[in-house]
C-alpha cells in the first residue's frame, strides 16, 4: 500500500518534469511527434529504472562502506552513461526503425537531468532498494506520461493558427507552463 | 586517494566489460554487400525508386526485391555496374538519361484526387472536381500517379531544356 502511494505520488503529485522541472530538454526536443515521444518514453523508463537500481546498489555496497560518498555524482554519471549505451545497443538490435527516429536524442538520455536527478533524490530521501525502484519507475512513468501528452498537444498546435510572435518554441513553453499548473491540482492527492 | 582511484577504475573497468559483452550479444549482422551497393548509389535520397532513401533501396536490391534499373538518376552506367556487382542481368533499354516529370492533361482530368494521394513528394495540388496540377520542382518522376490515374491523363514528360536546368549529358554505356 505504501509503495502504491509512493508510486501515485511520484507520477502525479511530484511529477519530475512539471513539478520538479527536471528533463525539460527532451520534453521540448522529442515531443514533435507522438510515435517518437512514445519510443523516447519507453527508452527513458528503461534507463531511469535501471540507473536508479544500480545507483542504489553502488551507494550502499561500494561508496558507503568505503566512506566515499563524495564520489556519488561522478559514479552515477558513469553508470547512467553505461546504461544508456546498453539501451542503445538493445534498441539498435530490436527496432532499427525506432533507432533511426530517435537519432541523436537516444545517446542524449545521458544528459537528461531527470535520470541523474532521480537517482540522487533516491539517496537523499533514504529509500530502501524496493522503494527506490518504485520511485524510479514512478518518475519515469510520470516523465513518459507528460512527454506523450505534450506530443499530442504539440501535434494539434502545429495545425492551429498561432500568432507569429509565439509560433514554435514559445507557444510550446507556454503550453508546458499551463500543463504544469494543471498538475498542481493533484497537490492534495497523496 | 588511492582508494578513490581504485574504486573509480574498477567501476569503469566493470562497466566496460559489461558493455563489451553486451556489444557481442546485441551485434547487428549487416550484409557488407549492402554497404557496397549503397556507396555506389547517388546518395541524394530522392525517392524516385520508391524507397525512402538510398540505404533502403540498396537493401532491397541486395535482397532481390528491387530491380537494379530502378534508380533513374544513376542511369544506364549505374544499372550496368550494379548488375555486374550483384551478378544479375539488367534490361537497360527502358532507362533514359534525362529526368522526367509528370504533367496532367487538362482536357481529360476529372478532379478525382487519386493522383495526389499517392504522390510521395506532395508535388500535385488540387481538390475534388477541380483540375489537378503538378509542381515540376517537387516532382521526382516516380510514376506513381501515372498508374493511379483512372483517366490516363497523367504522363511523364521530358522537361523542356532551359538555361536553368541544362546540364552536361550523363556518361553513356559504351
Amino acid at each position: 500500500m505504501e509503495l502504491i502511494t509512493l508510486m501515485v505520488g511520484t507520477v502525479l503529485v511530484n511529477n519530475v518534469v512539471l513539478v520538479k522541472f527536471l528533463g525539460l530538454c527532451p520534453l521540448m526536443g522529442v515531443s514533435n511527434k507522438f510515435s517518437t515521444a512514445t519510443g523516447m518514453g519507453v527508452a527513458t523508463t528503461f534507463v531511469l529504472t535501471l540507473s536508479c537500481m544500480s545507483g542504489w546498489l553502488i551507494e550502499h555496497y561500494i561508496l558507503e562502506p568505503l566512506n566515499l560518498q563524495y564520489l556519488r555524482i561522478i559514479c552515477f554519471i558513469l553508470v547512467v552513461a553505461a546504461v544508456v549505451q546498453f539501451t542503445e545497443m538493445m534498441i539498435k538490435k530490436s527496432s532499427p526503425l525506432l533507432h533511426r527516429t530517435l537519432g541523436i536524442f537516444l545517446p542524449l538520455i545521458t544528459t537528461n537531468c531527470a535520470v541523474l536527478g532521480v537517482a540522487l533524490i533516491n539517496i537523499s530521501e533514504g529509500f530502501s532498494f524496493i522503494e527506490s525502484m518504485t520511485y524510479g519507475i514512478g518518475a519515469s512513468i510520470g516523465f513518459s506520461l507528460v512527454l506523450i501528452m505534450f506530443a499530442g498537444l504539440r501535434e494539434r498546435l502545429a495545425l492551429s493558427e498561432v500568432p507569429k510572435t509565439f509560433a514554435g518554441t514559445p507557444v510550446a513553453l507556454v503550453t508546458a507552463g499551463i500543463l504544469s499548473m494543471i498538475f498542481m491540482g493533484f497537490g492534495g492527492l497523496v | 586517494m588511492f582508494l578513490t582511484i581504485a574504486v573509480l577504475t574498477s567501476l569503469g573497468l566493470m562497466l566496460g566489460f559489461i558493455l563489451g559483452y553486451a556489444d557481442k550479444i546485441f551485434a547487428v549482422e549487416e550484409d557488407p554487400l549492402i554497404k557496397d551497393v549503397e556507396s555506389m548509389l547517388p546518395g541524394t535520397h530522392c525517392g524516385q525508386c520508391g524507397f525512402t532513401g538510398c540505404g533502403s533501396a540498396a537493401e532491397a536490391m541486395v535482397n532481390g526485391e528491387a530491380d537494379v534499373t530502378c534508380c533513374p538518376p544513376g542511369g544506364q552506367v549505374l544499372a550496368k555496374s550494379l548488375a555486374d556487382k550483384l551478378g544479375v542481368s539488367a534490361d537497360l533499354s527502358n532507362l533514359t538519361s534525362v529526368p522526367l516529370t509528370a504533367s496532367v492533361e487538362e482536357s481529360l482530368c476529372t478532379g478525382c484526387c487519386r493522383c495526389f494521394r499517392v504522390c510521395p513528394t506532395d508535388a500535385i495540388v488540387g481538390a475534388n472536381k477541380q483540375l489537378h496540377y503538378v509542381f515540376k520542382d517537387a516532382c521526382t518522376g516516380c510514376g506513381k500517379c501515372v498508374t493511379a490515374c483512372p483517366e490516363n491523363c497523367i504522363a511523364l514528360h521530358q522537361e523542356e531544356e532551359t538555361l536553368d536546368n541544362w546540364h552536361w549529358p550523363k556518361p553513356a554505356v559504351v
